[in-house]
């Protein structure tokens, strides 16, 4: 991987909260490539969401740096080269679907004519036609999460940040959500870094898998997901798919992490 | 949950959908009406069959047939005047001018008073003991302070007119509940939609305008509900110690002075000062409704 194609570089991190307190993150180093799918996997409370925020600037790392296009992550947070997705939708009630996708583009400053096409585009993308003049309590679960996406996804970031995106929907909204996740993936080339508990999800999305342990939380494995792309429903009966299912498990368990394992899986 | 695209076949459905919540609606207030009418007659029919004479003696003074009330305010004060509708019709628009005044300077004021103390926690503690004291104070000792006293104020030659120092009064009540809920509701905003806001770097003053104050309107309805109401009273209070005979404050003290000839007349004012109270209520709700836009359960 060459300098030019690195997204992400995070090099020594630590977080520690509080005056000699909890440590949440220790010694964390991770490259994302252009156009990776990275997932951070480990069970509650090992700081995979902590990471995430850490990468995204609004967490501040205690020790190490991570670098985003070769900037520092507070210099790419002000030149905007994040997207946000959190577990929660987060939209905003008194907006309507167009407006709570073009929120960030007000805040850039774009003219009128400018967010209009580019919010049709995004409708577009994630196949909500017919809902622009909804208000987000009119929406499922699905729906809203789909917006936030879009919201995410519209002045095309350089690097798309999702916290458990789907951790809060029913099994088919997800897996349904995971196919649309990846065709927006592949049609916009954008770059992933994926929070979620769920192995099956981690290892059908990624191109690579950051597997955590916690207390304290630091990356134990990463590990590479060669299944052909495009992904599809039949990727999930692939023996080559259970194989990696049960490689990221192992390494989940060798992290000595079986109660905390037990724990995110009666999460899913 | 219902999920439907676009909005024009719900509409069709919730027009009619409104109009038969309003025609239950309009039911239900004649209904009320028509109860409270029962209760004051039955109450007063009872107490004068009885003789009974706690808490108080029941007479036509006391207690005048509510008909006796509204026919009041058809009836002129004196032969050949114009009725006391009329009358009183042009002495609640003056006293609604105050009372609308001192709404939009009070709501103002304690908007920007709350959006400080919202962003400077400092205030909190500084200003805030200060805001409460100031309406311990009996709005009836303040008013003939403030409204006389502004009387003596002259600005490069300027002085205030009567209706602008009522108004003063009618800010004063309504400020209050505006600079609490300012404060709630600007605190209120979803702490997620904070970072989200800051993922974007957005500057606070966007957060503000875009985040904090449409999370606060709900809050910042509620207070201008118990505003609406407060700054009548505020209005007609004002008038009183000022002698300003165009309000409905002065109708009130004329009124009460002769009571014992004519008692439905001061009734008939409150009736009319009550409908200005709730006018400026609803009118709120009205605003409230086609600015706020939530979830059924999420409206406060």
């Amino acid at each position: 991987m060459t300098v030019a194609d690195t997204v992400v570089s995070a090099r020594s991190v630590s977080k520690t909260f509080g005056k000699g307190g909890v440590t949440a993150l220790t010694d964390i180093d991770l490259e994302v490539g252009r156009g990776e799918f990275i997932s951070l996997i480990g069970p509650s409370g090992c700081g995979k969401s902590t990471l995430l925020r850490v990468i995204g600037d609004l967490v501040e790392p205690s020790t190490g740096e991570i670098l985003v296009n070769g900037k520092a992550a507070h210099r790419a947070r002000l030149d905007r080269d994040y997207g946000i997705v959190f577990q929660a939708a987060v939209l905003y009630d008194w907006r309507t679907v167009v407006k709570n996708i073009a929120l960030p583009l007000e805040l850039l400053g774009w003219n009128r004519a400018r967010r209009a096409e580019r919010v049709r585009e995004m409708v577009e993308l994630v196949e909500l036609e017919g809902f622009e003049k909804n208000y987000p309590w009119q929406l499922s679960g699905g729906m809203q999460q789909r917006v936030s996406i879009a919201r995410a996804l519209s002045f095309s970031p350089a690097l798309l940040l999702m916290d458990e995106p789907f951790g809060a929907l029913d099994e088919m909204t997800r897996e349904r959500l995971n196919m649309e996740l990846l065709r927006i993936w592949a049609e916009t080339g954008s770059t992933v870094i994926f929070v979620t508990h769920s192995i099956s999800e981690a290892v059908f999305l990624s191109t690579r898998v950051a597997v955590m342990s916690a207390r304290p939380g630091r990356i134990t494995a990463v590990v590479p997901v060669d299944l052909p792309q495009p992904r599809t429903f039949e990727t999930r009966e692939k023996p080559r798919f259970f194989e990696l299912v049960t490689e990221v498990r192992e390494r989940l368990h060798a992290g000595g992490l079986d109660e905390a394992l037990a724990e995110a899986e009666a999460l899913d | 949950m219902q999920v439907q695209p676009g909005g024009t076949a719900s509409r069709g459905q919730s027009i009619s959908r409104w109009s038969l919540s309003a025609l239950g609606r309009a039911g239900t207030l004649v209904l009320v009406v028509l109860v409270l009418w029962g209760l004051w007659e039955g109450y007063r029919w009872l107490w004068m069959e009885t003789g009974w004479t706690r808490p108080f003696v029941v007479n036509a003074t006391t207690m005048p047939h509510l008909h006796d009330i509204v026919g009041a305010l058809f009836e002129p004060i004196r032969e050949g005047e114009p009725l006391l509708a009329e009358r009183l019709f042009h002495a609640a628009l003056f006293t609604a001018k105050e009372a609308a005044v001192g709404f939009a300077i009070g709501a103002a004021i304690g908007f920007v008073l709350g959006a400080l103390i919202a962003r400077f926690g400092v205030l909190q503690r500084g200003v805030m003991p200060y805001v409460v004291a100031s309406q311990t104070i009996p709005i009836l000792a303040l008013a003939p302070i403030v409204v006389v006293g502004l009387g003596n104020l002259s600005i490069f030659g300027w002085t205030p007119t009567d209706w602008m120092r009522v108004a003063v009064i009618a800010a004063y009540l309504t400020f209050f509940p505006v600079t609490v809920n300012t404060v709630r509701g600007l605190r209120s905003a979803d702490p997620a939609a904070v970072e989200l806001m800051e993922s974007y770097a957005a500057r606070e003053w966007s957060v503000f305008w875009k985040l904090r104050v449409p999370a606060a309107l709900p809050y910042l309805f509620s207070a201008f509900k118990v505003a609406a109401t407060a700054c009548v009273v505020g209005a007609v209070i004002g008038e009183l110690p000022s002698s300003i005979q165009d309000g409905l404050g002065g109708w009130i003290i004329n009124f009460n002075q002769y009571y014992v000839l004519a008692p439905e007349n001061l009734w008939a004012t409150n009736l009319i000062a009550a409908l200005l109270g709730i006018g400026f209520f609803l009118l709120v709700v009205l605003v409230e409704k086609l600015v706020v836009h939530r979830a059924p359960e999420r409206l406060v």
